[in-house]
This record gives C-alpha cells, structure tokens and sequence, in this order.
C-alpha cells in the first residue's frame, strides 16, 4: 500500500529526513518510535503533503499513485487520513458541517453523489456512540475549546468517519492521560481491517500497548536504525534510546 | 505545480457578475453641479417649494464645505462638475401597473435574480427597485397599503404625503450634516420612503434594489423609514452596478426614525462594482446611514455585508435617545484586490438604560485595506447605559492592511462600555487541516472565513444570508495560493 524509498526532506534548509525506507503492505500497523528531532513528524507531514517541507530525494509509492505528486487533498481524497498531534481550531465552523464538508469533498473528487443527510447523520450517531463522545459536540466549532482528549477524540472520530485505506496518526497519545488514552486506541482499532493501513507516530511505548503494532521501527537522524516486531517497543522502554548512536540533528 | 499559480490565473478570469450595461434610452442632464440643476431636478419631479427650497440650502452650506480627508483611504480628488447628477429612463411618466414597465428594465432585474413580477417574487417579499436615478417599480403595494404601510418610491412620497416627508426629512441626517449628507441633500433623486402606522408589524419583508447604469453619473438616492409607535419592519438593501473603468460616486442617505416601542431592522448586502484587479474604476460609495431611537423602548439594528465598492465610507449609526432603547451594529466588510474600506458605527447614549451592541468582522485579502472606526458615546443623563463592541479582522494574504479606530467618550459613570478587538490571518494550519481532510483550499478559506462571520450572518434574513455567503466567497476567490 505504501512504499517509501530512499526519502529526504527538508525544512528552512536543514535536512531532516536522510534516506528512509519502509513498506507498510495493507491490514499491518507499523509504529514509528524514536527520540525527539528524529524526524518521525515530519514524515508524518511529508506523506500528508505539508508544503513546508521540501522532498530533495526519494520516491513514495501510495495505492499505484506517485504521492509525492499529488496534492494535499487529492491525497486525503485517495484515502490517506493523518490525525494530528495538534488538532487545528476552525472558529464558527460547527463539528458536524466540517465532518460533513469533509466526506462530501471527497466524494466530490471521487465523482460520487454527496451524502445522504440522514446517511450521515446515522452514520455519525453510531460513531460517536462507539467514542463515547456527546453529540453536543457536533455543534461546537471545530476543535475549539476543546480538551488535548476531546482534541484527539475528535482525530479519530474523523478517522472513523472517513474510513480511510491508510491512516497516519501523529503523536495521537501525547496529553492524554490514561482513560482518554484507552478510548482513543479502542477507536483505532476498531477500525483495523485487512484493507487498511496504520502508521502511528510516537514517543512512548506506552500506546503499543494498547495499540498493539504488526512492526515497530526506530528513527533517528533522519533514518531508520532499527526494525522489528513488537517486542522491539518493549526493549526500547526498558533501555531507552540511549543505545542509537550520536543522535540525529534536531529538527 | 504550484496551486497559487493556478488560483491566480482562475481568479484573473473571474468576472463581476453583474458588471453587464443596459441598453436603454435616458433622459440626462448634462454634467455639472449649480444651483440651475438643483432647481431643475426639483422640477422634473414636480416637487413643493418647501423642498426646493431646503435643497438649495444644502447646496450653498455643501459650497463651503470641504471633502473630508480623515479616512484611512486614498483616492485622487473627485471633480464634481464632470459628472451627471440626474439620469432616468425614458418611460412614461406614470406607472399603473408592472406591465407599463420597460421590459428592458424587468429583464435587467430579471438577470440580477431580483424578482419584481410579483408572481415570481420571493413570498413574503416587497421590493423597491431604483434605476439610476428613479424608482422603476414597487411590488406589493395591495398587500401593503391594506396593512396602512406605506412603501413607495420617494418622489411619490413627495406627491402623496408631503406633510409626512417633510416632519422626517433630515430629521435624523440634517442637510448639513456633512460634505456628502449636503451633497445628497441638494441633488437626490429618488429612494424609498417607508412608514409604518402605530401599532403595526409590517407583514413584508421590504427591500430596495438599487442599480447604477448609466454612465459617469452619479446615484444619490434617499431612504426614510419611520415606524411609529409599537411598529415593526425589517428592510433589506441590495446594490449593483455596471463595469467601467472610471469611479463612479455613490452617495446616499438613509435615515431612520423609530418611536416608542418600535423596531427597525435594516440590512444591507452590498456589491457595488469594486473595480478590477489593478483598482482602476469602481464605485466610491460614500454613504451616511443614521437612525434615532426616538421613543422608549425602541430598537434598531443595522446589519451590512459590504463586499463591492472601490471605497466604502459609512458609519450606520443610532441616537438612542428613549429611554431603554436598543441600537445594534453589525458588519462584515471585505476588502479585495485594491478596495478600500473606512467603515464602523456611531452608538450615542442619550436615554437611561440604553443599550448598544457593535459587532465589525473586518476582512482583508490582496491589496485590501480595511478600517473598523467607531464611537461609543455615553452622555450625561444617559445613566447604566451598557455598551458592548468587538471588532474583529482577518488578514488573507501578507499585503492587506487591517485598522481599527475606536473612540469612545463617557460622561456618566454609571455606564459600562467593553470593547475587544482581535486580529487574526487565516491560518496556513488551518488551510491544511482542511485540505488534510479532503476540502480544496478555496473551499477551505470560504469555510474559515464564514465561520468568522458566523455571528453577523445569524443577523441576516434567511435569503440575504445565502446571498451574503456566496458573494463573499466570490469577492475573495483567488485571494490565498
């Protein structure tokens, strides 16, 4: 579903990303660890399209698409979701119109006919009971004023409603305390399905245990050092990062 | 590919709507401003000495006035004796029904999507359509001469109910008032006159559609609304004009009267030709725009949206002179390419327990140079007067200039005056998040920038909002890569 290969990138002239490598076939979750200034967001960026970044070498394959090619939307159109480490506040736009314009953009890019309103508010129902979330929250402005939990919540709650092929989740657990934690990893993973992909981007080890990852790979300076399976988490919380060698230039 | 590139090369092909001329034979004046033209305008319409008498004051006290010079916009100097101060459509002198209309004039209405065949009309409904210089049709008038509201053309006001025009009559706006309240005073030729007897909920919404056409003239049209005791009425005002490459001037008076108990809500959507990209031609829309809270209890509202117009100069104002009155202000005004906009209110407190609200979504994209002025005036006897001002702005782009002039004068010290004012520029974040989601990013400026005008909008009759959003979304397609 997803090759990168050989992939540079760099922001206000610094090279973060310098040559990494990864295959993430469909129905597999790979979790992405690594210090900080490794890099792992902006690759999370870098898929998604952020245009602060500058791609100086590499190619990415997504679902037989140069990604690399496509615009941002189009992107998300092709099914490529990122839940974002911080969620962006949209005042005056309520929750459910902006759920709404979403689904509807992309059908529009996909020549399909828009949504039902009934569809999509049955569809939301069942989504927000699944979250634990209340549907007064749909009448509130996108994200603002909302709790780091109620921010990520949300994250997936788009997730789920958008049902993406392949979903990039950035730093989703950082701010969260230990329940929200445990419904957020519930809504990933309810979505988890032999046709769709998973990237978590994240600094602790302690989502893995809830998010339980097929591959878990480090970063560090721009690369990956290290892959393995899940058991690799584990050895990384229990030694740290200490063991990678001089760590990679901050970002 | 860069998508900026792309937008700009869409928008540079991105024509005003309603930029079309009409081909009809006029009956003009040539141009120039004297006393001469003054008294024969006021002949063309057959008018009372009375009144021609109060234009010709307001032409001499206009003679020695000087344009004013303290708004935040520029312009080179306007040379008021080259212009066409009375331009009307040659038509027959009086109108019995529609079907006597030109039907060059319907059809104009006709493609600017204002219905004035009354079948076809939005129910509920009642326009006033001003062509040039002259009302060209009223809609409803059964409906709401049963109901003993009187809403015609102001010339025919002059005709029927002269004592009541001329109680009202810069009554609010005094002919002096200022250079283009003078101006105005001594040569405006048409309007609507609005009057709703005691006691009655006007059972329309009425609106006039003005329409600039012919060339180098200027439009100096003249609304009055007087709602008398426990009235209602809720009036909308829509503007176009043609594409031409000089500035054309707009400079109109509206005045509004509410008494006891009465309320008035007037809203505006307003889409003067704004001139192109380079800010060649355009209109100067020049406007003073008053209402007086009269009686206790009484209310008025001004809402606009402002997207058109080279330059908009206006300030809709209340005196709230009764006691408990209630005046309330709220804006949105674009500023694109090149257009300039020096817009705010005056709140005056003059009753106890008055009450004021301003709420000014100011947007800047392009060269766009948008100003919020505003006073908030609190007088002596004007005890627990409470007034609450936020302005806002929101910068597209990084050549647009947003400003914010308030003053605020208090002379009582039981009142309460807040004002909060914010700027913020349409995020790249939020464009991305957006995008990220699959809304392309004009899509995506359209939704951030709905969303600040969210609270304005709510402000707006249903149809008015609709057409408020989409005209909104045309004035700044383009305006972010």
């Amino acid at each position: 579903m997803l090759e990168i290969i050989d992939l540079h990138a760099r922001a206000e002239g610094t090279e973060i990303l310098r040559g990494i490598n990864l295959t993430v076939k469909a129905g597999e979750v790979h979790a992405i660890m690594g210090p900080n200034g490794s890099g792992k967001s902006t690759l999370a960026h870098v898929l998604a399209g952020r245009e602060d970044y500058e791609v100086t070498q590499g190619k990415v394959t997504y679902d037989g698409h140069d990604l690399l090619e496509l615009d941002i939307e189009e992107r998300a159109a092709l099914g490529l979701f990122m839940a974002y480490q911080y969620p962006v506040e949209i005042p005056g736009i309520s929750n459910k119109y902006f759920l709404k314009a979403a689904i509807n953009a992309i059908r529009k890019y996909k020549e399909q006919p828009l949504i039902k309103t009934s569809e999509f508010l049955d569809l939301l129902k069942t989504n927000l009971a699944k979250l634990g979330m209340d549907k007064s929250m749909m009448e509130r402005s996108v994200n603002e004023g909302f709790s780091g939990g109620e921010k990520k919540r949300n994250e997936v709650l788009q997730m789920a409603m958008l049902q993406p092929k392949l979903a990039v989740l950035d730093e989703t657990d950082s701010g969260l305390d230990i329940d929200a934690l445990k419904i957020v990893a519930d809504g990933v993973n309810a979505l988890r399905s032999p046709d769709r992909a998973f990237v978590v981007v994240t600094h602790y080890q302690r989502l893995l245990d809830y998010i339980v990852p097929d591959f878990v790979h480090v970063l560090a300076g721009g690369r990956i050092v290290r892959s393995g399976d899940k058991t690799l988490a584990t050895v990384l919380e229990a030694e740290g990062y200490a063991f990678l060698e001089p760590a990679g230039t901050p970002a | 590919m860069s998508s900026e590139t792309a937008l700009l090369e869409e928008y540079s092909k991105r024509e005003y709507k309603h930029g079309f001329v009409t081909d009809i034979e006029a009956d003009a004046l040539p141009p120039g401003l004297n006393e001469e033209v003054v008294r024969t305008i006021s002949a063309k319409k057959n008018e009372p000495q009375w009144l021609l008498d109060w234009r010709l004051k307001a032409f001499r006290h206009w003679q020695t006035l000087q344009e004013p010079t303290w708004p935040h916009v520029h312009y080179p100097p306007i040379d008021y004796q080259s212009m066409i101060y009375y331009s009307a459509p040659k038509q027959k002198p009086l109108l019995e029904s529609l079907d006597q209309v030109d039907p060059k004039l319907l059809e104009t209405y006709e493609k600017l999507g204002i219905p004035i065949e009354e079948q076809k009309a939005l129910a509920g409904v009642a326009v006033d359509a001003v062509f040039d210089s002259v009302s060209i049709a009223t809609t409803y008038k059964k409906t709401l001469e049963d109901a003993g509201v009187i809403f015609c053309p102001f010339s025919e006001a002059v005709q029927r109910y002269p004592e009541l025009v001329q109680k009202y009559l810069g009554s609010v706006v005094p002919a002096a008032d200022n250079f283009f309240a003078a101006l105005n005073s001594a040569v405006f030729s048409d309007g609507s006159f609005c009057y709703i007897p005691e006691g009655v909920r006007c059972p329309l919404e009425l609106s006039t559609y003005f329409r600039i056409n012919a060339q180098n003239t200027g439009q100096f049209e003249r609304t009055l609304i007087v709602a008398e005791k426990g009235a209602y009425v809720s009036y909308l005002e829509g503007c176009t004009a043609p594409k031409r490459d000089e500035n054309q001037l707009h400079a109109a008076v509206v005045e509004l009267v509410a008494m006891d108990d009465a309320q008035i809500k007037y809203s505006t959507v307003q889409n003067w030709y704004p001139g192109d990209e380079d800010g060649k031609g355009g209109i100067y829309n020049f406007v003073t725009k008053r209402g007086a809270c009269r009686g206790v209890n009484s209310k008025i509202s001004w809402t606009q949206v402002e997207t058109g117009s080279a330059i908009t100069w206006k300030y809709p104002s209340v005196i709230l002179q009764g006691d408990n009155s209630v005046g309330e202000f709220y804006s949105v005004a674009v500023t694109a390419n090149r257009q300039q906009a020096d817009t705010g209110t005056k709140m005056i407190h003059l009753g106890k327990n008055t009450k004021s609200t301003i709420i000014s979504k100011g947007i800047s994209a392009g060269f766009g140079q948008n100003s919020y002025r505003g006073l908030v005036k609190i007088q002596k006897n004007a005890t627990n007067a409470r007034n609450f001002s936020q302005c806002d702005s929101l910068l597209i782009g990084d050549k647009c200039g947003a400003h914010t002039f308030p003053y605020i004068e208090v002379r009582n010290t039981t009142s309460q005056v807040e004002h909060e004012a914010s700027t913020s520029k349409v995020g790249e974040d939020q464009i991305y998040y957006c995008r990220q989601r699959g809304i392309p990013t004009e899509d995506a400026v359209n939704m951030i920038v709905n969303g600040f005008c969210k609270e304005v909008y709510q402000e707006l009759p249903m149809e008015f909002a609709v057409e408020a959003r989409k005209l909104l979304s045309i004035s700044l397609e383009g305006s972010v890569g």
